[in-house]
């Protein structure tokens, strides 16, 4: 009796305790739902929906019906046939290793050189180079149509004037290579001063000391640079590669705009133009969604690093 | 100690010449919109403007539907940034104050979605808002905006929450606040620098979008100033640089005084941790 008197109160206790244990553990699950809830609204129907048209003939006629036609993988068959994706994706690669590479090794060299100038120097430098961060890109692209246009360029006459050739008249856009140049002076410009100014964050922590016992014992510059900044800055490094990487891959308002429309082409298509032009602009969303899922495939595949990275510094906070 | 100070020296203008090249365009965008229309269209450049002029601003913003454009982008903005911040902000301090089952995958969720592209959103984006007749309406490009501002906003706030030791709070409870009294009392003051930095760099973010805004609004009425400044540039041949880089000028300059307010408090956001080692 006693011993069943004493279960009842224990598993009341228990269920009272549990029911507090509930509506505390739950808190956490309220406090995110409003989030997740437009997230999947806002985000995970329209992936949802891009699945399902990229299995549909979908064009403006069948936007309008709201119905799409099942076309099973012809929409992926089309793509991965058509030299143009082929193409594209061979210059995005190259395109993205060039721009990746300029603003990494340029960005490493401005945070090598900060360390070594005066302050006053160092302040006017890290000032400019917030200035110049803090352009936005529809702005920036403006500047560079103004400071490259073939009439009165002050780029074209600057390289007229140090004899780097004639180019007075000179479109940059015309050619596949120089328009490609053009964009990735613009897209370098916009970029170093993140990486710039991260690494200089960066190396500000390798301690002194480290660096002068190196010297004490006879390291020379490079081999201080090699074995004792680079290994503290790696993690630094990995992150903004992989972040780069993804967002020069993904690019797409500065060679869209700096392009423009009459001289964008097949031939100078990077990934986000193609896609833009041929699923949006020519309104074959079926296909164009078929151009997206792969395009996002390609970005997840080179995200990982960074995310898994990003997840467990989320985590151990 | 000679070689070392002409080292520095050298150092010095490496410096300064780097830091004439990264800012010229900056300098050229600001000192166009005030020179004369002569000076623009000569061969020769005019490196300081001599006799600056307002008429080119004055023609940026007489330009059709400018005034339209920059209302519409501040509705946008400011209901993007209005609603990611509230819903953000619960979702920060669920990730910052508890553990729960679950909360790697919305890590995981929060961090992935910020790297998606764009360019590779449009297609599914404008197709299930036509279907629901939001295109050509701001409140389909709040809906596009929230899809980064969000992520971005939890993330970020996570990061200034985090920050904040649990004894605090904790020390407010036994003193017989609630935890809801706790958590206004002296919880949000101290994440309020971390709020507003938040927000002002989401108000950037979406102030600059250009694809969401570029397919979504087709009609000059509804559109955002980085579209209408887009279209600036026609095809004739002969352009109106000096209102371009006026107008330029102009969208610009909340960008840049916001900006630097809070670069500061925000650019080790997407490196958190990375740089701390």
């Amino acid at each position: 009796m006693a011993t069943a008197a004493e279960t009842t109160q224990e598993w009341s206790r228990r269920r009272r305790f549990s029911w507090a244990r509930f509506s505390r553990a739950s808190v956490p699950y309220g406090l995110i739902l409003p989030v997740i809830a437009v997230l999947g609204a806002i985000l995970g129907y329209p992936i949802y929906s891009l699945v399902r048209l990229s299995l549909q003939h979908y064009t403006l006629f069948e936007l309008i019906q709201h119905h799409g036609q099942w076309v099973g993988l012809a929409n992926f068959t089309s793509v991965l046939h058509d030299q143009v994706f082929w193409h594209t994706l061979v210059r995005t690669v190259i395109f993205t290793i060039v721009n990746v590479g300029l603003t990494i090794g340029g960005g490493l060299l401005i945070a090598l050189l900060l360390v070594r100038v005066s302050p006053w120097v160092r302040i006017l430098l890290t000032s400019g180079l917030v200035l110049v961060w803090s352009m936005p890109q529809v702005v920036a692209v403006q500047v560079w149509n103004w400071m490259t246009n073939f009439q009165n360029g002050v780029v074209n006459y600057t390289m007229t004037e140090l004899h780097l050739g004639n180019y007075y008249g000179h479109d940059f856009t015309q050619s596949t290579f120089s328009a490609l140049t053009l964009v990735t002076t613009l897209i370098v410009w916009g970029a170093l001063p993140f990486v710039a100014i991260t690494l200089y964050a960066a190396l500000s922590q390798v301690p002194g000391e480290l660096v002068e016992a190196a010297e004490i014992d006879g390291a020379r510059p490079w081999r201080v640079f090699r074995d004792v900044t680079v290994p503290i800055l790696r993690p630094v490094l990995l992150i903004l590669t992989s972040l780069s990487i993804l967002w020069d891959f993904g690019v797409f308002t500065q060679p869209y705009l700096l392009i423009r429309q009459v001289h964008i082409h097949p031939s100078n298509y990077l990934m986000g133009v193609y896609l833009f032009e041929e699923g949006y602009l020519k309104s074959d969303y079926g296909r164009g969604a078929a151009i997206s899922i792969l395009m996002l495939l390609i970005v997840i595949t080179l995200s990982i690093v960074y995310v898994r990275r990003m997840v467990r510094i989320g985590e151990a906070e | 100690m000679r070689t070392r100070a002409a080292r520095r020296a050298g150092w010095n203008t490496v410096g300064i010449a780097l830091f004439v090249v990264m800012v010229f365009p900056v300098y050229w965008m600001v000192s166009t919109a005030f020179k004369t229309d002569d000076q623009i269209t000569s061969l020769k450049p005019t490196w300081f403007p001599t006799h600056p002029t307002l008429v080119h601003f004055s023609n940026a913003i007489h330009t059709p539907f400018f005034w339209t454009d920059v209302k519409n982008s501040i509705i946008v903005v400011l209901f993007t940034v209005v609603v990611a911040m509230v819903l953000a902000f619960l979702a920060a301090v669920a990730l910052a104050k508890y553990r729960f089952t679950g909360r790697k995958l919305f890590i995981f969720l929060i961090i992935g979605i910020q790297m998606l592209p764009g360019a590779g959103l449009i297609i599914p984006l404008y197709v299930v808002l036509a279907r629901y007749h939001e295109v050509g309406k701001l409140s389909g490009v709040i809906i596009t905006y929230l899809t980064f501002a969000l992520p971005f906003c939890v993330w970020t706030l996570r990061g200034f929450i985090v920050g904040i030791p649990d004894e605090l709070e904790e020390a407010a409870m036994v003193d017989g606040s609630t935890r809801l009294g706790a958590f206004t009392r002296i919880l949000l003051p101290l994440v309020a620098p971390g709020l507003v930095a938040t927000s002002v760099f989401a108000f950037i973010t979406s102030w600059n979008e250009y694809i969401f805004a570029r397919i979504l609004l087709n009609d000059q009425n509804t559109q955002t100033v980085t579209v209408w400044l887009s279209y600036f540039l026609g095809t004739s041949r002969n352009q109106d640089w000096g209102a371009l880089m006026a107008g330029s000028t102009l969208t610009a300059i909340p960008v840049i005084i916001f900006f630097l307010l809070v670069q500061k408090r925000i650019m080790f956001g997407l490196t958190a941790g990375a740089v701390k080692g």
